[in-house]
């Protein structure tokens, strides 16, 4: 596959692991966030840890917005379908996150509740095309990458005359998540964790653009690396991370120079600026409110509000009580060290959505990393013996 | 949100689509995003759109610069990358 | 079909447009129509003539073995194949498993009020011919007819009957550390071809289901290699599901190498497009073998000497871990751990 296989070469790994071991300091730790649910993915599912000196530690931060979302917003969303009778229409990922009294949208279709799984908000527009009789929503979940789309199809709808259409905006915004980990007194109070840089998310950076965190390579002393989503690509960036902080610079750099500029996609932002504006505050799961964090749909795209449509509203619902997720999206904690991972929360019984999403930390921890917990008769891997 | 991937623009469609295709399997997806894309060029796709063209130019100075990389680096001398068993 | 029986019906069934009706599934004339039109014509042989409500087994010297399985996919046709061949194949590979010759089937049929005759006439079709190609008769069977909107068009029931060899011993619990694990062809196939028709997920592929019966490469792996220890089909939840319960039964761990899994392109690429693990993808046509290092390369030559194991391959070792964990060590280099299936594998967007 072109443009994938070449960024997954097992041999070029080899030297990129070789140059990082050169140059990481030995017995100095370097703690890198990454906030990107494709980075998580990436680094479980290649083993990349393996490649790394065990000084090197990668801090999954809040880059799942399935992980973010507030049980009371899938509620809101599951509502529409049980309660009103509406279409919903969602991304996969969140069918599977238990809600309020431990259901989720899985078990919601199958109580008889008509949820259907999409891969596009086109399919979604379709649906409501085909049943012109029914109430269709789109449950828009995801942070900048996902946004333009949903502005496109909401501006379709419009051009289309639909009357029978309309979106539950979830959509949230990055900067404002990397800023609540950085800032906020509360994440301080709760256990903030001293962080040396950040690997940059992949695809919303194709959006945004690199400019964006600028403002924090600054005002905060960090360096900051936008990485590609490639094996390669996070170890390259990793690469970068390092001599940025063994030179003590805190620059902006862009490893994925191939999809990010400084300004981004100008079109899909203008897009997104037309049909969505800022939203006061935003209650994000585990990082509390964070304000101007979140779209809203404006007031010329009403009619697609389903907050508008239909008579819900959003009440707050609190996690269960030895659920970690907070402390660990913030990277203050690991899954580890909650009570509940492995035993009362697991994959197929999970507690919090760190676990249920498979990029959550606790998800790929458990399938993938878990190994790395059981004592087993090999030797623990260090830089001498790997 | 991270599942994107690279595909090739296959043929360009009326209203904004565009077929694009990746080892054998194809899709129809929207340019409602982009500007200026042709037939050949490659997009990243996500959620059924194409989000950016993907500069090959670029991606071949990123390929460089790990083969730099790997021709500065000596196997074996460095701790750590001796070869591994499984 | 003889004159007297024919006569009794005052007109014969309406394949092209005719459908099931609660009548069918009662057991009178209706029902006996269905069987005698369509059923008996599928898969005529002398048991089924017979019309018992039972047949009686010639059974050769051996062990007999014994599978069953329900069938309940949706799209009911697919690239590569349909229900009816999905589930004769299905049953003749679990017999196979056990290094088994297959050599009866049943079949039992649960309609849905207003299924297409014609439908149904194209699934005991396919049935019927992955039988004849098979070798294996289909001997008994059974009819119900459940009321519109309590089932989805068809269920099919098949149980299989076969025998084996006294001296083969395989099992899910007889793998052990040094032995190595081996896959008779590309994974992924059959899963992909499904999704591929799924709603809201189309995309044009030339992915056809995998869907084949398996007993003929069995045999020839046991001719040239008899001491095989495990054998089992990785259909639903994958290879991945398939080794960890071989792990677990055998109370060992497994470590393969992602590097040689074969896996073909298009099949890579949708599981990209979709988010989906290729581990966990279902496969109808092929087999997971554990078997002594020393006869791996053996074992090998055999299956790849088989149309159906051409692309067969060594894909990694067991190993004593008091974990059963499953292991892959990626093409990266790096290692993961291969779990079970949670739920239904879903295309993600993140």
């Amino acid at each position: 596959m072109k443009f994938i296989d070449e960024f997954r070469d097992g041999e070029v790994a080899k030297s990129l692991s070789q140059a990082i071991f050169a140059e990481a300091v030995p017995g100095r730790e370097y703690r890198f966030m990454e906030f990107c649910g494709g980075h998580t993915h990436a680094i479980a599912r290649y083993g990349i840890m393996d490649l790394l000196p065990p000084g090197v530690r990668l801090i999954h931060g809040p880059g799942c917005p399935v992980c973010v979302l507030p049980i009371g917003q899938i509620d809101v969303a599951m509502a529409v379908a049980r309660d009103h009778g509406a279409i919903l229409c969602t991304y996969a990922d969140v069918m599977r996150v238990p809600a309020s009294r431990r259901e989720s949208l899985l078990q919601v279709k199958a109580a008889g509740a008509d949820v259907r799984m999409v891969y596009s908000i086109h399919d979604a527009l379709t649906v409501a095309r085909e049943n012109p009789n029914r109430e269709v929503v789109f449950f828009a979940i995801g942070f900048e990458t996902t946004t333009p789309p949903t502005a496109a199809g909401i501006r379709a709808a419009a051009e289309a005359g639909l009357t029978n259409f309309s979106v539950f905006c979830s959509h949230v915004l990055t900067p404002s998540a990397i800023q609540s980990i950085l800032e906020s007194p509360d994440v301080r109070a709760l256990g903030a964790v001293d962080i040396d840089g950040f690997i940059g998310p992949s695809h919303v950076s194709i959006v945004i653009g690199s400019r964006p965190y600028e403002f924090f390579a600054e005002e905060y002393e960090k360096p900051v690396v936008i990485a590609g989503f490639e094996p390669l690509d996070v170890m390259q960036s990793v690469l970068m991370l390092i001599r940025q902080v063994n030179e003590g610079r805190c620059e902006v750099e862009n490893e994925f120079h191939r999809a990010v500029t400084r300004l981004g996609n100008a079109k899909a932002q203008g897009l997104v600026a037309e049909v969505f504006e800022l939203a006061r505050a935003f209650e994000w799961r585990g990082l509390g409110i964070v304000p101007y964090s979140s779209l809203r749909i404006r007031e010329r795209y009403r009619q697609f509000d389903a907050q508008y449509r239909f008579p819900i509203r959003y009440h707050a619902v609190a996690d269960h009580k030895g659920c970690e997720c907070g402390a660990i999206l913030r990277g203050a904690k690991q899954p580890k060290d909650c009570r509940l991972f492995g035993t009362a929360c697991v994959p197929e019984n999970p507690m919090g959505s760190c676990m249920v999403s498979s990029e959550g930390a606790c998800a790929a921890h458990y399938t993938y990393g878990r190994y790395r917990m059981a004592p087993t008769t090999q030797a623990p891997r260090t830089a001498v013996n790997s | 949100m991270c599942l994107a991937v690279p595909m090739k623009v296959e043929q360009l469609m009326p209203d904004d689509l565009a077929v694009v295709e990746l080892d054998g399997v194809r899709k129809v997806v929207s340019l409602a995003l982009v500007d200026d894309v042709k037939e050949g060029d490659y997009v990243i796709v996500h959620v059924g759109f194409a989000l950016t063209r993907l500069d090959p130019e670029e991606a071949a100075k990123t390929l460089a610069l790990f083969s730099e990389i790997s021709a500065t680096i000596t196997p074996g001398i460095i701790p750590g990358t001796e070869a591994k068993g499984v | 079909m003889d004159k007297a029986r024919t006569r009794r019906h005052a007109r014969t069934l309406d394949l092209r447009r005719g459908r099931i009706d609660m009548n069918h599934g009662s057991g009178g004339r209706a029902t006996a129509q269905l069987i005698e039109e369509l059923f008996l014509v599928a898969f005529d042989n002398e048991r089924l003539r017979r019309m018992d409500d039972h047949a009686e087994l010639a059974m050769p010297v051996g062990k007999m073995v014994v599978a069953t399985d329900g069938h309940v996919i949706s799209p009911l046709f697919f690239p590569g194949g349909d229900i009816g061949s999905l589930s004769v194949h299905g049953t003749i590979n679990d017999v196979a498993m056990a290094g088994a010759v297959p050599l009866y089937l049943t079949v039992g049929f649960i309609l849905e009020e207003g299924f297409p005759l014609s439908d149904l006439k194209k699934i005991v079709d396919s049935m019927a011919a992955a039988a004849r190609a098979a070798r294996v008769q289909i001997v008994a069977g059974d009819t119900k007819v459940v009321e519109r909107g309590k089932g989805d068009g068809i269920f099919i029931t098949t149980t299989g009957v076969g025998v084996v060899d006294e001296a083969l011993n395989i099992h899910a619990d007889q793998a052990q550390p040094t032995d190595c694990v081996l896959v008779s062809g590309t994974i992924g196939d059959h899963g992909v071809a499904i999704m591929s028709l799924r709603e809201h997920l189309t995309f044009g592929t030339d992915i056809v289901s995998d869907t084949a019966a398996l007993h003929d490469l069995v045999a020839h792996m046991v001719r040239a290699v008899p001491q095989i220890h495990c054998l089992r089909d990785p259909t639903r939840g994958g290879l991945a599901t398939a080794l960890n319960e071989l792990a677990d039964l055998s109370g060992v761990g497994i470590r393969i190498q992602e590097a040689a899994i074969p896996i073909r392109p298009e099949v890579k690429a949708a599981c990209e497009l979709l988010g989906l693990d290729p581990l966990y993808i279902a496969n109808e046509g092929k087999l997971i073998a554990i078997c002594a290092r020393a006869q791996a390369q053996d074992l090998l030559t055999a299956m790849r000497a088989h149309p159906l194991g051409a692309q067969a391959a060594i894909i990694g070792e067991v190993v004593a871990d008091p974990h059963a964990f499953v292991e892959m060590e990626t093409a990266f280099g790096g290692r993961r751990v291969v779990d079970w299936l949670m739920g239904d594998p879903l295309p993600r967007i993140c």
